[in-house]
Formats: C-alpha cells, sequence, structure tokens
C-alpha cells in the first residue's frame, strides 16, 4: 500500500471522529499568548469556527490519532472487524497540524481521541505525547481536549489533565444491557470507576489550588461524557435518569447525547434505522432544562409519553411538562418567584431576569413582556399580566394543538 | 440646533464627552445632530457648543458605559440620539438601567447584541492565508463586518496571535501586526489579500470529512453560518455538493451493508447479532405488559429467511411454551401453510407484540387485543428483527400486524390478496389471522373463509419461489 499523505490521513482520521458529538471549547481558565512564545488563548467563551451541514459547530480538529482498534464494538466504525481503511498519524503530525489550522484562525484547538492499539496505556501515552509536545514543545496556548481511555493507567491520565483543558470517557450506552450486546470489550463499571477517579483528581486539584496559588491547574474546563441515543431499547426517561445520576456522582460538566447514525460497513446486531434527530434534540433540550431550570430527572420524567417513555417529539420538553402540570397555571408575571417564572414556556433564564428587574420599576403588562421575549403568542396562556388573564385557556383541551407547531414538509435545500 | 461632529463611526470617546457636556445643559436631544467627520455643509446655522459645567458633572451606572461602548459600534445612525436619550433618562429616573421593558432600552439592547454577535463572528469566520514575505511570514485575512467592529476586536487577535505576524483588511479600516505593536491602514479590498494557501485544500478535506452525511440539518448550519459570511470562508465552497451527495450517501451506506461476505458470515455475526437481540427483548420494560406475562416471546426460524410471518401476539399456550405460533391458531396456521405447500422451516415466524396480553377471569386467561402504544413500544424489536432478516416476504397476519408493518391502520378486507412495496422495497401481503377462523362460528363460512386463506398462503409462497 502506497504511503498516505497528510491529507489522506486527516480525512480518514475525521471521518472516524465524527459520531462524537462534543466540540465544546468553552469553559476554561483564561488565557492567552502575550508573555508566551507560541499561539494561542482562551476567553471563557468557546467559538464555533465553522459549521458542517450536519448542523454540527466545528470548533476544534476532532480527529482520532488511528483508527486501529482492538475491541468491536457494534456501533463503532473503527471496530476490529470493520473493513474500513486504516490509517494513523505520528505524535509530529498532529502538532504540525494544529498548529497550521490555528494560526489560519480555522480552530479553537484539538480534540484528540483514538482507537486502541497494543494496549490502553501504550495508546493513552500516545496522547499525551500529543499534548504533552503541544504544550511545552510549541507553547500552545489553545484548547485541547483529549479522550480518556477508562482501562489506562492512572497516572497518564493525570498527566492527560495537566496537559488539556477538557478529559472526557463516553459512558457510549445509556443501558447496561445494551452495552453487553453492542460494546461486549467494555464494561460500565470500570467506566465508571474511571470517571469517578477523574473527579477525584479534579477535586483534589482544586483543593491544592485555593491553598497554593501556583499549583498546577487540572483539565480546567472538567469532564464530558456521551451516550448513543436509539442503538439500544433504553427510552427517554431511562436515559435522562442516567443522565442526571451521571451529574450527580462524577460532576460532569456535559452530558452529550449522539443520535446513532448509520455507520459504512455496520455490524448487523445495530439498528439500521436511525432514530429521529429530533429525539437527541429533546433531550438536548431536556439535559439544559435539568441543569439552568431547576429540573430534575423526575419532572422531566412526567413529560414523556407513559406508553413509549419518550419525550414528544412535535413540542419542546418544557412545554410537555407545563401542559402536563396545567395546575400551577396561569403564572402571574408580577408577583412569582424567580422558579416559578422559569417554567413558563417560552421564558428563558435572560427573559425571566429581565422581567425580574424591569418589574421593579413598573407593572408589567403583555406588551412590556412581548417585547423582552421572542414569541409572546406561545407564552401567553401561562401568564397573567396586567391588562391580561387568559381565560380558561390553560383547561382547554385542544391547547396542545394550538401551541405545537403545525406539521411541516421536509426541509428542502435549495 | 448643536451639531456634533464625531471622528469616527466607532468614536464612543467623541460621545462620551460630548453627550455629557449637552446632558449637564439639560439639551433637548431633538436639537442634537450627531454627524460623523465635519463635513460642515450647514442647514441649520449651528450654535456653539455649551460651555464644560464642572459644577453638574454627574455619574452613569457602569452598565450604561459598557453598553454605550458596544452599541455605539452599530451601524445604524440613531445609535448616538438613542444611546443620548436614555442617558437623559438615567439621570431624571433612577434604575433606569433596570428597566428592562422600556422601548427605549430594549432598543438600545438590540442593538448592542447584533454588535456583540458580529464581533464573535469575525473572531470565528476571520480566515488568514499565509503569505510570505522577506522577515518570515505574514498572515493576511479579508474580512467583511457588518457593524463597526473591527477596531473594538483588534485586542482580541493581538491576545491570541502575539507571536505571528498578521494583518486584517476591511473595507473600512485595516489592522497589521507586527509582533509587537499594532497599526492601522486605510480600507482595503477583497484582491489585497492573497488568493490562496495550500493549506485550505487541507482544511477543505478536514471539513468535508468531518461532515455527518446521516445527518443533514441545513437549518441548524445556515442559522449560526448565514449565507452571507460564505463567501469569505473557503470551506463553504463545498456546502451545495456535500447536501446534494448527503442522501445518496447514506441511502447507498444502507444498501452496501454486507450480507454475508467471509468475515461477516450469518454464522459470526447475523446469528450471534439475533441472539443478542433475543437475550434483550427477554428483559423488555418497554409497556406495561411485561408484568402479567410469563416470557418475552421472541421470533424464531432462520435468521436469513426469505419470508417473514408477523402474527398478533403470544396466547396463553404460547406465553407458557416461550415459542411464537404453537397454540390452537399456531396448528391451524401449520395446517394451512402444508396445504398451500409453503415450508414453515424456511420462514421466519414472529409477532408483532412480544408478551401475552390478557385478563384473567376465573382460572382462565383471556387474550386482550393490544393497543396502539402497545404495537408502537413492541415495533422496536420487530424493526430489529426485520433488520437482521431482511427477507424478500413479509406476511402481516391480522390488523394488529398490518399496523405494525405497515405503520398504520388499515382494514384487513380492502388491503389483502395483493402485494404491498415497503419503503425499502421489501413486498408485504396482509392477510387475516388464523385465530380468526377459530372464532367463525358458521361451519360453512370458517370452510370458505380457510380456502381463502391457503390460497393467498400459496399465492405468497409462488411469490417466494419466484423471487429466490
Amino acid at each position: 500500500m502506497a504511503r498516505l499523505t497528510i491529507r489522506e490521513k486527516l480525512e480518514i482520521l475525521a471521518d472516524a471522529a465524527k459520531y462524537d458529538a462534543s466540540c465544546a471549547s468553552s469553559g476554561t481558565a483564561k488565557r492567552d499568548s502575550r508573555d508566551g512564545k507560541g499561539v494561542g488563548s482562551t476567553e471563557g467563551m468557546g467559538i464555533c469556527h465553522a459549521y458542517a451541514p450536519d448542523g454540527r459547530c466545528i470548533s476544534l480538529l476532532k480527529i482520532l490519532l488511528t483508527n486501529s482498534c482492538i475491541l468491536d464494538c457494534h456501533y463503532c466504525i473503527n471496530r476490529q472487524s470493520s473493513n474500513v481503511r486504516r490509517a494513523r498519524f505520528t505524535a509530529d503530525e498532529v502538532v504540525d497540524l494544529t498548529l497550521s489550522f490555528y494560526r489560519r484562525n480555522y480552530i479553537e484547538g484539538l480534540f484528540l481521541s483514538s482507537g486502541i492499539i497494543r494496549s490502553a496505556d501504550y495508546t493513552m501515552e500516545q496522547l499525551v505525547e500529543v499534548a504533552r509536545s503541544l504544550r511545552e514543545d510549541h507553547d500552545f496556548r489553545g484548547y485541547i481536549h483529549l479522550k480518556t481511555i477508562p482501562d489506562a493507567d492512572p497516572g497518564l491520565i493525570r498527566q492527560a489533565g495537566l496537559h488539556a483543558d477538557r478529559l472526557s470517557i463516553n459512558i457510549e450506552l445509556p443501558s447496561d444491557d445494551g452495552l453487553k450486546r453492542l460494546a461486549p470489550d467494555k464494561n460500565a463499571a470500570r467506566i465508571e470507576g474511571a470517571m469517578g477517579r477523574l473527579r477525584a483528581d479534579m477535586d483534589d486539584h482544586g483543593d491544592a489550588r485555593r491553598s497554593y496559588r501556583h499549583a498546577p491547574k487540572f483539565a480546567p474546563a472538567g469532564q464530558s461524557t456521551q451516550m448513543i441515543v436509539g442503538a439500544d431499547q433504553a427510552d427517554d426517561r431511562a436515559i435522562i435518569a442516567r443522565a442526571s445520576s451521571l451529574y450527580d456522582r462524577h460532576r460532569l460538566r456535559r452530558v452529550y447525547y449522539s443520535a446513532f447514525s448509520p455507520i459504512p460497513s455496520p455490524s448487523t446486531v445495530l439498528p439500521l434505522r436511525r432514530p429521529p434527530l429530533m429525539r437527541e434534540h429533546r433531550l438536548y433540550q431536556s439535559d439544559w432544562l435539568m441543569r439552568f431550570y431547576g429540573y430534575d430527572a423526575g419532572e422531566i420524567a412526567s413529560a414523556t409519553d407513559p406508553a413509549t417513555g419518550c419525550l414528544p417529539l412535535d413540542i419542546d420538553p418544557k412545554l410537555a411538562w407545563a401542559l402536563a402540570h396545567r395546575d400551577i397555571f396561569p403564572i402571574d408575571v408580577n408577583r412569582a418567584p424567580r422558579e416559578r417564572l422559569l417554567r413558563v414556556p417560552g421564558l428563558g433564564v435572560k427573559a425571566v431576569d429581565h422581567i425580574l428587574r424591569s418589574r421593579r420599576h413598573r407593572q408589567l403588562r403583555l406588551d412590556d413582556v412581548a417585547r423582552l421575549t421572542a414569541s409572546i403568542a406561545k407564552i401567553r396562556p401561562f401568564l397573567i399580566a396586567v391588562d391580561w388573564r387568559p381565560t380558561m385557556l390553560t383547561d382547554r383541551i385542544d391547547l396542545r394543538a394550538r401551541l405545537a407547531p403545525p406539521p411541516k414538509q421536509l426541509e428542502m435545500f435549495v | 440646533m448643536y451639531r456634533v461632529a464625531l471622528t469616527a463611526p466607532d468614536d464612543f470617546d467623541g460621545w462620551r464627552g460630548a453627550a455629557r457636556r449637552l446632558a449637564a445643559h439639560d439639551i433637548d436631544p431633538a436639537d442634537i445632530v450627531w454627524q460623523i467627520g465635519s463635513d460642515a455643509s450647514d442647514l441649520f446655522g449651528d450654535r456653539p457648543p455649551p460651555p464644560e459645567r464642572p459644577e453638574a458633572a454627574f455619574t452613569v451606572p457602569r452598565a450604561f458605559v459598557d453598553l454605550a461602548q458596544t452599541a455605539t459600534l452599530h451601524r445604524a445612525p440613531e445609535r448616538f440620539a438613542l444611546l443620548y436619550e436614555q442617558l437623559r433618562r438615567i439621570r431624571s429616573q433612577r434604575g433606569a438601567m433596570d428597566d428592562s421593558a422600556s422601548p427605549l432600552l430594549r432598543r438600545i439592547d438590540m442593538l448592542a447584541k447584533a454588535v456583540r454577535r458580529d464581533m464573535h463572528k469575525m473572531r470565528a469566520f476571520v480566515r488568514f492565508r499565509e503569505m510570505p514575505e522577506s522577515e518570515g511570514s505574514r498572515y493576511v485575512a479579508w474580512f467583511e463586518p457588518d457593524h463597526h467592529i473591527v477596531r473594538a476586536n483588534a485586542g482580541f487577535f493581538v491576545r491570541r496571535f502575539t507571536t505571528m505576524r498578521w494583518s486584517i483588511l476591511t473595507p473600512e479600516l485595516s489592522l497589521h501586526w507586527d509582533g509587537d505593536t499594532l497599526n492601522e491602514g486605510p480600507g482595503a479590498s477583497r484582491g489585497d489579500a492573497p488568493q490562496d494557501d495550500p493549506v485550505e485544500a487541507i482544511w477543505k478535506g478536514y471539513y468535508a470529512a468531518i461532515f455527518n452525511p446521516a445527518r443533514l440539518k441545513t437549518g441548524a448550519m445556515l442559522s449560526e453560518m448565514p449565507r452571507k459570511y460564505w463567501r469569505n470562508l473557503p470551506e463553504a465552497a463545498l456546502i451545495p455538493q456535500l447536501v446534494a451527495g448527503a442522501q445518496a450517501r447514506e441511502a447507498a451506506m444502507i444498501a452496501a451493508t454486507p450480507r454475508s461476505p467471509a468475515d461477516d458470515s450469518p454464522e459470526r455475526n447475523s446469528v450471534r447479532a439475533w441472539q443478542r437481540l433475543r437475550d434483550e427483548a427477554m428483559g423488555c420494560t418497554r409497556c406495561p405488559l411485561h408484568r402479567d406475562a410469563t416470557q418475552t416471546i421472541f421470533g424464531e426460524g432462520p435468521v436469513d429467511a426469505p419470508l417473514v410471518f408477523v402474527g398478533e401476539q403470544p396466547g396463553d399456550q404460547e406465553d407458557l411454551a416461550g415459542r411464537p405460533f404453537v397454540g390452537p391458531a399456531g396448528q391451524l396456521f401449520d395446517q394451512a401453510l402444508d396445504a398451500a405447500g409453503v415450508d414453515r422451516a424456511r420462514a421466519y415466524v414472529t409477532n408483532a407484540v412480544k408478551h401475552f396480553k390478557h385478563e384473567r377471569r376465573g382460572k382462565r386467561r383471556i387474550h386482550q387485543t393490544p393497543d396502539a402504544g402497545e404495537v408502537q413500544a413492541c415495533r422496536w424489536w420487530l424493526t430489529q428483527e426485520l433488520s437482521l432478516v431482511r427477507p424478500r416476504l413479509i406476511v402481516a397476519l391480522g390488523a394488529t400486524a398490518a399496523r405494525a408493518v405497515l405503520g398504520k391502520a388499515v382494514t384487513i378486507s380492502r388491503t389483502r390478496g395483493r402485494p404491498i412495496a415497503l419503503e425499502d422495497g421489501t413486498e408485504a401481503w396482509v392477510t387475516v389471522h388464523p385465530s380468526y377462523l377459530l372464532r367463525l362460528p358458521d361451519e360453512a363460512k370458517r370452510a370458505e373463509e380457510r380456502a381463502r386463506f391457503v390460497e393467498e398462503l400459496r399465492t405468497i409462497g409462488d411469490r417466494m419461489k419466484a423471487a429466490t
């Protein structure tokens, strides 16, 4: 086989990495290159430098070091028995590529993962070496996200945390049965064990930094994970419960949901049809409700369809929850506390803050609320304002139909 | 009429100095003209600016200074007047900056929001091209912002690319950084920037490869990366062809799934996959039916069968035996297949719902028809089974099975007896469930219906032989 060019390798190894949904580059320590020898800065908010037609943002150079793998997970394009073309980058090649993309302002940094070759430790060493070289040899101050191999030596993972902004370990499938069936070489207990150790390491470094200002930073953007939706039989209720317990126990920054998508030369264990992309989106919305709106997993579960255990696809979970709990509505926009206002479908965190500040100075009318939000029509049935009181609207049986978007033709692209 | 000449469209300091002085004299907003540069084509007969009034100095909330600094960069000409009006309001009304619902403050907020977005998009979408120079490389970009943000945004690029030499050219203003100081130059045009960079080809290769054709969401892409930016983004040139190819690629992927190449032989993969699926189904709790049933009754038969029969649900005897179609209806079904000359051993037999739904009456368990929710919940398993077996023909026995196979409710009498093409090309047939024949009270009618059932099975058997 002829040697592959950098571009050919990149195409193979980016193609192999694209099933990972995470691309965040936010929430890390602030730094820049003014006193450095290299390039790079991180300023809190991440930047999406491009968007692909799949609607996902491209913020990081997301690649695998190699797509060869000794494991045989059925949902994975890189599994040992797949006939996909294989390639492998050297550490230097990844470093060069990252820097030359970064200098042209294509990316915020690197998200490096890898198939497992030889052993978990060997592979982890290779990943750490790339991060070390970027930081130490090139004084790179951009963002680095390393995928961590759960079975690797904890010492190696600790080194990874000293160079990387974020570490992640994928939980892969929401149900243990699913993991057994689709990823026979992986083990839920070992994955969660590794997450627990990571959290302990982060806590230790946090303590040290409170006592010693110069103690090294450890993965300042925390850890995240990803679950594949629709490849096993877990319903939304089970997925949300799982995510919620992961947030609690391992203090994850983010749980990513990735709708299973057909891969080339799939194993026949897998469903061939993909779940609706909207399902993934509804899970994201419910995740948002848990993290920023004070909903707990049980409350989200009460918005799911009792027969299927899944969130409705045609309306968002916040509206679904409100329709299932009509007794708490309408809410008085001039009196209700913050937690209650956050439950109104269509009112976001910012709008609620504006309402709270504004109502100290005036009695809010419906027009005032309309100026603070995107769509008053959606909110109106749930609110009381000075000049507005929904009559019986929350009791109407057809409220759902009135608020759900009309069925749409499939999106066409010109 | 007072005329204030600002030095540049983003001259915040000029606006602040003038606004302070005018506000100290309580000048009415309608008496002020804000303009950029001093082309004194004078229509109104200007009055000299009012004198400073140190004794009338006043302070404003920090939040207003931040907001004004940002909103000043907007291209709307009325921005200076709106800000001056808000300044007057702050002096006269306590908490004027908190009153988010006031139309004026809301308006200014919107201007600032547009500016922040534009600044963010500039940080995202500037694309440098490397240009060899005698002292080393210079990285040069061409960018077209919506608002007057370039100067305000320079700091970001300085902090990030301190050790590089770079230039950002825009129609209004150019920035040049030499590693130490930032210089401004006049506006430029697209042609002043380098036209290519070999690394762009690699970047485009990355863009195409990271795109997942199985999930096309162009709306999401367009809302964050509107078309107006495309002409300055090298990778955007690929979008139309990526979108056009996407559906075709996904279809090809599914079609190319190997059925039985050497390393993916049915023994090694399909059968193993089917066994795992069955094991998983044994613990199914997707709907409440699992609570009262003895066990999950999964389908059975060769995993590469060309013909699949889908029944309604297991009955009392199946529930106990753990296998489909072994009760009275199953026996009738076997006889009918025999009479029609169809070999049951070559067919895969399963049910739309995999748990026995019943009602207890005394010691007997009476069959109950599963509802749409239960059929829907169980359809996941049926879909998995069908995608493993990939039959040429699927036969739905009865209305419940027809609903599961076709995805909608149909009337048996109107759909039976003719082939129906499914979305993926498989041929489906609908006929009665054998238990229907058992329940007919009239002897003659039963014989007639049975003959019709056998006849339909015979037709299906012939179709299968013709197809394989």
